[in-house]
């Protein structure tokens, strides 16, 4: 029997590539005592006291100086893993890197599984098999609300909202067994009327995080936004100005932005994808030219639509209709552009902008936010659903519920209804791992990019 | 003689059942009781069976276990509890004429070839190489033996109290067994005391029954054994059961004595059932209440007496009679004998694996009250399986181990083993997650089998089982192809309130129906069989097509959790080198030493994650 604990991993912790600082992250049992034969510094990490950090040198076998490092020292179980941790911040340079760990593993380190740091951590009772998904969204977080959504979950959040929901159910379970157990003591039972209640409550509850799961997409995937408008109303301008680069051709010539053109940038901390379509002259021209169906799609597939209309020549009252056939309305934004050439606010915008000057952009920016983000009800602080393995147990329980309601309906005695909820409730164990199968943490340990 | 295979230490219902199992199978058997004619006593109410124990005592009778005919022979009120609601939860409870039921379980054990009762209480082991080789008694006498099985109930240092004054004993009116106990601290055992109580017994004469609500029992009783002759059943003329009620006075009248009660005292710290409370605890934790339900059940045909359910008590005797004298029927009650509460001593049943075989000595089977549970039937189911394991290993069979999806036998000896148990545990239908898989009416289709290949159900009972499933069989295909005219069935459709075939329909499909009833449809269409149908067969045709859907979503679950049950873990899996995991899983692991990763993640303590790092750990 292989106890994990019993060897020492090490791998990059931070992204691959050049950067100011990359941290190679070492755990195992006693693996201060094993870095120390690479370090040289002030004292040795081994004696070192827990959660401190030490300036110092790493020396090759040669006896050459690969790199000077900041080493923080973590013992048992105070780390990430649970386990004795030595994480070493090098020069951000892949060789640097590539020279450490293989020094390491001279030593007799093995390089890290991808996700092995994380299963070491669930392993050792340290983060949930929540958590430790989210541990695999904070990697791939790429903005700070994504981050921020992603710490939560780690923090436990979606874990405590689902014990709550969990005895929910048992304290209706028990209702109903009660019923069962006890039908000859003098008890006064509760009215079907009562049990839906409560189980419609649930249901509720259930509702509201399904809905976030969208919201949880939005903070790790980000924003989708398709630019739509006739050639020349400034697309292409309106997408350089807010990246502030020239990617997308800017031309005098309608109609030279041929290909979807797709860029990323960060507002408030949320990522919005942008879309810049190609041209579209009239309403026909986007549902019938070959060329243009990839614009359609990328409209069809956008969460939001950036409908834009050159305040000097008018609203393309055409081309909205035909949007709103394939989109709704309150997903399309729509905006006026080159309001310093016509000044005329008289037009039916959602916001009046001009690409040149960059008035009115700071309203775009919130409205776009606004109209993503369903903020009333969801933000960051909240608990979220952003994987899809959550969203479908928390699916299954609601059907698991609708179907014990049903089972009251149809008037089956309290077994039947139990069966159901005792469903939802095996549904619910899924998500913070009551039951978890092979084959569901093997799923969750390879998401993990090698190093966390 | 003074050499036997297996040695059954008590005649309660567990020895009884242990004793008669091992017999058959071929060993010789010894049981030890004190008394002969205590073979069998309910010592607490004259009754069996009820929710959840009536599957017990149903699953007993199957694999070949005798409580359920014993039963049978002595009944005097039978009833089906919870008929309006599904199959699963219909459970058969017979009062006991409490005389008849110990002679006919002295019968039983008599008339069984291979089994010699002896009079006597056994008070030490001898154990040699960690495994038993005979038993000591008091009257000096030592005998030889391969396995040993205690159920000795609420004898083991049995203390008993009516208000303040302990005396001891394991019954009213008979001693406590010393030396048993110490024995097995000896060897290591951990025990620890529980307590339960009884309520008073009264003169029935002294009762006026006109001012009390009758509840008679069914009108066409059904038998707990399929041995029992239907034609012939019951046996005994039926007798009812009275309902009554405590009042404000009778309360007043027990806070009187409260400081005379050996539990709110602190005489008594072994812990109660919370589901069968004294009276004064229900007055006590339910303050809100006004009133109380109690029954008043006859002790049996010949005999004078009543006995008042839900009134066990451990106040003086004064206190308890001048309380029932404030209830309306009860005011020139006599008291024959108070109610008395009893504790006792017990083994934390973490110390058997699933075999009721104890982990530290060898061949020591415990079973019963001496597990922590509480009941005739509970007892019964145990000893049973402790019987059968004895013997089995004795004669070379394999073990026999009971799954959760099995029976609620397998439920409570999980339960036991995993959860240990700190309160007299009894069985509850909602302790059985698969419940409606475990009804009465499939019991044999989940363990006649097992009987059978035990040698405790005859070749010719085993025939008939398999004839029934062939008929049950060749009905449900009959009805799931039978496709019969609008104008055949709707007569009855419309007496019974369903709504009118417009085109031809299966018969499967009308059974699911709630309004119609398969012996109506069957008699309706005027369907003859060329083979015989049983009734019961015929009910069960009912459930299966009524029911289906809901089943297979059971059978859908319990195979999703059976994946873990799959999953075994060696017996010499050393938990305490599992870093990873609390220390309290850790020594409950080490201790409870789980068979399965199933097993393991029913342990308290043993957390979620827990399980995750042992499949991991499994899977390396």
């Amino acid at each position: 029997m292989q106890i994990y604990s019993e060897d020492i991993i090490a791998a990059l912790a931070t992204p691959a590539g050049e950067g100011a600082i990359s941290v190679i992250r070492v755990s195992g049992e006693n693996c201060a005592e094993l870095v120390d034969k690479i370090f040289s510094g002030n004292k040795k990490l081994s004696d070192a006291k827990p959660n401190t950090i030490h300036y110092g040198k790493i020396i090759a076998q040669d006896n050459s100086v690969i790199d000077d490092v900041l080493v923080s020292v973590f013992k048992a179980p105070h780390s990430y893993t649970g386990e004795d941790s030595v994480e070493i911040s090098v020069h951000g340079n892949p060789l640097i890197v590539e020279k450490v760990i293989s020094e390491l593993v001279d030593l007799g380190v093995r390089p890290a599984e991808p996700g092995e740091f994380s299963k070491r951590a669930f392993l050792n009772g340290r983060i949930d098999l929540a958590q430790a998904e989210a541990v695999a969204e904070i990697i791939s977080a790429r903005t700070e609300a994504s981050l921020r959504g992603a710490r939560n979950q780690l923090n436990g959040m979606l874990s405590e909202k689902v014990n709550l929901l969990r005895e929910n159910l048992l304290n209706i379970l028990s209702l109903e067994e009660l019923e069962l157990d006890f039908a000859e003591e003098d008890l006064e039972f509760i009215p079907n009327e009562e049990i839906i209640s409560k189980i419609d409550f649930t249901i509720e509850e259930i509702n509201k995080l399904l809905g976030s799961y969208n919201f949880g997409k939005i903070l790790r995937d980000g924003i989708n936004v398709a630019i739509v408008g006739k050639p020349n109303v400034g697309k292409s301008s309106l997408l350089n100005y807010l990246l502030k680069e020239s990617r997308a051709i800017v031309s005098e010539t309608p109609g030279t932005t041929r290909d979807v053109i797709r860029e990323e940038l960060k507002i408030d901390g949320y990522l919005f994808r942008l879309f810049d379509t190609a041209g579209i002259r009239t309403a026909e021209d986007y549902v019938e030219k070959e060329g243009v169906l990839r614009s359609r799609e990328a409209i069809v597939k956008a969460d939001l639509v950036l409908f834009i209309n050159d305040s000097t020549t008018g609203f393309d009252k055409d081309i909205f209709e035909s949007l709103l056939k394939i989109k709704d309305k309150n997903k399309i934004v729509v905006v006026s552009n080159k309001i310093d050439l016509s000044n005329s606010t008289k037009m039916d915008s959602d916001v009046f902008i001009s690409a040149k000057t960059g008035e009115g952009i700071n309203e775009l920016f919130q409205i776009l936010k606004n109209r993503a983000i369903d903020s009333k009800s969801y933000s960051e602080k909240t608990a979220i659903v952003s994987n899809i393995r959550h969203f479908s147990a928390l699916k299954k329980a609601n059907e698991a519920l609708v179907s014990a309601k049903e089972t009251i309906n149809s008037g089956m005695s309290q077994e039947f209804v139990a069966l159901d909820i005792r469903e939802a409730l095996e549904s619910l164990n899924e998500i913070i791992g009551i039951v978890t199968t092979d084959d569901m943490l093997n799923n969750i340990f390879d998401k993990f990019c090698i190093g966390k | 003689m003074n050499e036997y295979d297996v040695i059954v230490v008590g005649g309660g219902h567990a020895g009884i059942e242990a004793s008669v199992a091992a017999a058959k199978m071929g060993v010789s058997v010894a049981l030890i009781t004190m008394e002969k004619n205590g073979i069998g006593r309910l010592s607490c109410n004259p009754a069996i069976g009820g929710s959840a124990k009536g599957h017990l005592v149903h699953e007993i009778d199957v694999m070949g276990g005798v409580m359920g005919q014993i039963a049978d022979r002595s009944g005097i009120q039978f009833r089906i509890l919870h008929k309006s609601k599904g199959p699963a939860v219909w459970a058969g409870r017979c009062q006991s004429d409490r005389k008849l039921y110990s002679e006919e379980a002295v019968k039983v054990v008599e008339n069984t070839p291979g089994l010699n009762i002896i009079e006597d209480i056994a008070n030490d082991l001898v154990v040699e190489n960690n495994s038993v080789i005979g038993i000591k008694t008091q009257k000096g006498n030592e005998y030889k033996c391969k396995a040993i099985v205690i159920s000795a109930g609420t004898f083991l240092n049995g203390i008993m109290y009516t208000g303040l004054t302990p005396s001891v004993g394991g019954r009213y009116g008979e001693e406590a067994a010393v030396g048993i106990t110490e024995a097995l601290v000896k060897l290591g055992f951990e025990t620890a005391r529980l307590k339960t109580g009884t309520p008073p017994r009264l003169l029935t004469e002294s009762i006026n029954f006109d001012v009390l609500e009758e509840q008679p029992g069914d009108e066409n009783p059904e038998p707990f054994s399929f041995r029992t002759d239907k034609s012939k059943f019951p046996f005994l003329p039926q007798k009812s059961c009275w309902l009554l009620y405590t009042n404000q006075d009778a309360h007043k009248e027990l806070e009187v004595g409260f400081k005379f009660s050996p539990m709110f005292t602190g005489l008594i710290d072994g812990a109660g059932p919370r589901y069968c409370p004294s009276i004064e605890d229900k007055i006590v934790r339910f303050a809100e209440k006004e009133k109380h339900q109690l029954f008043l059940e006859p002790e049996g045909l010949d005999s004078d007496q009543m006995y008042l359910n839900g009134f066990s008590s451990s106040l003086p005797a004064d206190v308890q009679l001048k309380a029932m004298k404030k209830m309306r029927g009860l005011e020139n009650v006599v008291m024959v004998r108070p109610g008395y509460a009893v504790e006792y001593d017990f083994f934390p049943p973490y110390q058997v694996d699933l075999t009721l075989e104890s982990k530290r000595v060898k061949g020591l089977y415990l079973a019963g009250q001496v597990n922590g549970t509480s009941g005739y039937e509970e007892a019964a189911g145990q000893g049973l399986i402790a019987g059968i394991n004895a013997a089995a290993k004795i004669i070379g069979k394999p073990e026999l181990v009971l799954k959760r999806t099995d029976a609620y036998i397998g439920v409570l000896i999980d339960d036991l083993v995993n959860k240990s148990t700190n309160e007299p545990y009894r069985m509850f239908t909602s302790r059985a997650e698969h419940r409606l898989l475990l009804r009465q009416d499939n019991a044999k289709e989940r363990l006649m089998k097992i009987g059978y290949d035990y040698g405790l159900i005859t070749e010719d009972e085993y025939n008939e089982f398999k004839n029934d499933m062939k008929t049950l069989n060749r009905l449900i295909s009959f009805f799931n192809n039978k496709k019969v005219k609008p104008k055949e069935v709707n007569g009855l459709l419309e007496r019974n309130g369903s709504s009118l075939l417009e085109n031809s329909e299966t018969l499967a499909k009308l059974t699911k129906r709630p309004e119609v009833k398969i012996k109506d449809l069957v008699s309706e269409i005027g369907a003859e069989f060329d083979f015989k149908v049983k009734d019961e067969i015929l009910e069960k045709v009912e459930i299966e097509l009524k029911y289906e859907g809901y089943i297979k979503k059971q059978q859908e679950l319990v195979e999703k959790l059976n994946k873990h049950e799959e999953i075994s873990i060696p017996l010499d899996f050393n938990y305490m080198s599992l870093k990873t995991i609390s220390m309290e899983a850790r020594e409950k692991l080490q201790k409870i030493k789980p068979r399965t990763l199933g097993q393991a993640s029913r342990i308290s303590g043993v957390s979620p994650s827990d399980i995750s790092v042992l499949l991991v750990y499994l899977k390396h």
